[in-house]
């Protein structure tokens, strides 16, 4: 308990920190930890890694190279898929102490209202995250890069469940917040940011790409100011709740965010260097916010 | 978790710790730490692994690297007295993150996780346990050899006699080979290996090393219908199945070095590269 208990989306929370999608899985975590980790869970609402319609292996190995303050990854979305995903994960998840959040990826309108029906219809889920950041597969442009093609996701599963549905944007946009105000537009409940920066790391010896696939997604301390960026200019524009993170790594960072105008934060990169972070940074920032030394809101500044 | 896998892991505490350095060591082409784990379990498997990380200066530095914490499977683990246990790690200088590790000195802080993943299980009924270890890969061979009381037979081969040093860790009977025939005869573990088998193939084959080592230790075992157990080493961002960047193809598809492993069945395995 932080004494920073707050309703995001209209769901109670007892904290205002998440783990970003992807970051951490509560359930193989348990096989490393047993019982103590859902005792002292780290986040204050749990972030599943996202569910596609179909099974996903991810990307061939290696998935990972080491950056400057952070690292690239090529995961690909391993997943057992929505019906593998209701039947082996969920049940798992649900015995977790924290609201659920389900990240969910279509890859065409069809596949992603499936989606939204098949979870939404669970009642341990507390929210809906609508991951953007993969390509129409009939254009080729990244769903959440452009606002029209995210209106036009959010219009087709808006009225296929009562969730909040979530919008995580992707920093490989123009404009992210022009997609954060078209996704509040269409309905949306809330916007996450950001998801990786897209990334490349080179062989040291032969110069092909390093990565199983090619390219990957850049994170860590080395991207925190571009995110902050990013969540204040999304925060100036939408009346929506903001979730924000990237490269966060302590209570002074979290508060950061908050300043910026995020109603919540996530934790990712940091959880690898320590599945506790989420739990540290909470106790952090609760120790700033006791101490009144939570900075204020950012004055709303449209020149920003 | 399956009653075979709880055999295997001891549960870690879910949070990194501070385990003070007590001494570092140099043993030819390795550094062995000696770090106290004030809280963590006594009793840690062989196979297991822990994910360091220096408390100064890591994440820091001119080149910010290292950043992420580095797996190591411990090499000796031994209860203390006032709690906790004494923990023996062996690494070799091959980048940013071991070179860090390699200047601690007594009195350091070391950041630590563990112990995480699967370790090594019973040997097979009636067979012989037979360690082939490579390189820095001998580290899980000798808490398992020192669990195994002097049972097994242990093949070791290095790249040359500044790495034949680790083959002091050692007690009893050991086969060292090299690959500039230094110290032992020249050549791979393979070698003995074969040799080992061809007079007694009731045997289960314990292996860590390199990727071609493990892959024809696992070839030379599916050959023989003999039982092996491969200890893999993977890059992994995390160690506890949070990343998913570690994983290795199996018969069951892509699985995580992390938690599936690190020690996988060589049956299971379809190809080690």
């Amino acid at each position: 308990m932080t004494g920073l208990a707050l309703e995001l989306c209209g769901v109670s929370l007892a904290g205002p920190v998440l783990n970003a999608s992807g970051t951490f899985d509560a359930i193989a975590a348990r096989r490393a930890f047993g019982a103590a980790l859902v005792e002292r869970f780290p986040f204050d609402a749990f972030v599943t890694k996202t569910v596609t319609l179909a099974p996903r292996q991810g990307n061939p190995p290696p998935r990972l190279w080491e950056t400057a303050a952070g690292m690239l990854n090529s995961i690909g979305l391993p997943n057992k898929g929505l019906d593998g995903f209701l039947a082996h994960d969920l049940p798992q998840l649900a015995d977790l102490r924290v609201p659920l959040v389900v990240s969910v990826m279509g890859f065409d309108h069809v596949e992603l209202a499936a989606l939204v029906e098949g979870i939404g219809a669970r009642p341990e889920v507390a929210m809906i995250e609508l991951n953007v950041s993969c390509p129409n597969v009939e254009t080729g442009t990244i769903v959440g890069a452009d606002p029209g093609e995210t209106a036009a996701a959010l219009d087709h599963v808006r009225p296929l469940t009562d969730k909040p549905l979530v919008v995580k944007l992707t920093p490989n946009a123009i404009e992210p917040a022009a997609v954060a105000a078209a996704a509040q537009d269409a309905g949306a409940d809330g916007i996450s940011l950001i998801n990786t920066l897209k990334g490349m790391a080179l062989h040291p010896r032969t110069g092909e790409p390093w990565l199983g696939g090619k390219t990957g997604g850049m994170s860590g301390p080395a991207v925190r100011a571009v995110a902050l960026e990013q969540v204040a200019r999304v925060a100036e524009r939408v009346e929506l709740p903001v979730i924000g993170m990237g490269g966060i790594c302590s209570g002074c960072d979290a508060a950061d965010f908050l300043a910026a105008g995020a109603t919540a934060v996530a934790v990712g990169t940091e959880s690898f260097r320590d599945p506790a972070s989420g739990r540290r940074i909470s106790e952090e920032l609760a120790a700033l916010a006791a101490g009144g030394r939570l900075k204020p809101l950012a004055a709303r500044d449209t020149s920003l | 978790m399956t009653g075979a896998d709880a055999e295997r892991q001891t549960l870690a505490p879910p949070e990194r710790r501070v385990a003070e350095v007590k001494a570092v060591r140099r043993l030819g082409a390795y550094d062995v730490i000696t770090a106290r784990d004030p809280v963590g379990p006594r009793n840690p498997r062989p196979g297991q692994f822990y994910m360091l990380a220096a408390g100064d200066r890591w994440g820091g530095g001119a080149s910010e690297r290292p950043f992420l914490p580095r797996a190591f499977s411990y090499a000796t683990a031994r209860p203390h007295p006032d709690g906790g246990a004494m923990l023996e790690f062996v690494l070799e200088d091959v980048g940013p993150g071991t070179h860090r590790l390699g200047e601690l000195e007594a009195g350091d802080a070391l950041m630590l996780l563990g112990p995480l993943g699967l370790g090594f299980g019973p040997a097979a009924p009636g067979t012989v346990p037979l360690l082939v270890g490579g390189g820095i890969g001998v580290a899980p061979l000798l808490c398992l050899s020192e669990e195994l009381e002097g049972a097994a037979r242990v093949i070791l081969g290095f790249r040359s006699a500044a790495h034949a040093r680790g083959a002091e860790l050692f007690d009893g009977d050991v086969t060292v080979v090299t690959d500039d025939g230094s110290v032992g005869a020249r050549g791979l573990v393979t070698g003995p290996l074969r040799e080992q088998l061809d007079s007694d193939s009731a045997a289960t084959v314990y292996a860590c090393g390199p990727p071609a080592m493990l892959e024809a230790v696992r070839a030379l075992c599916a050959e023989r219908d003999v039982a092996c157990q491969l200890a893999l080493e993977a890059g992994m961002a995390c160690g506890y199945g949070a990343c998913f960047g570690c994983v290795v193809a199996t018969a069951a598809g892509l699985q995580r070095v992390c938690v599936d492993g690190p020690v996988f069945a060589g049956s299971a395995l379809e190809r080690v590269r």
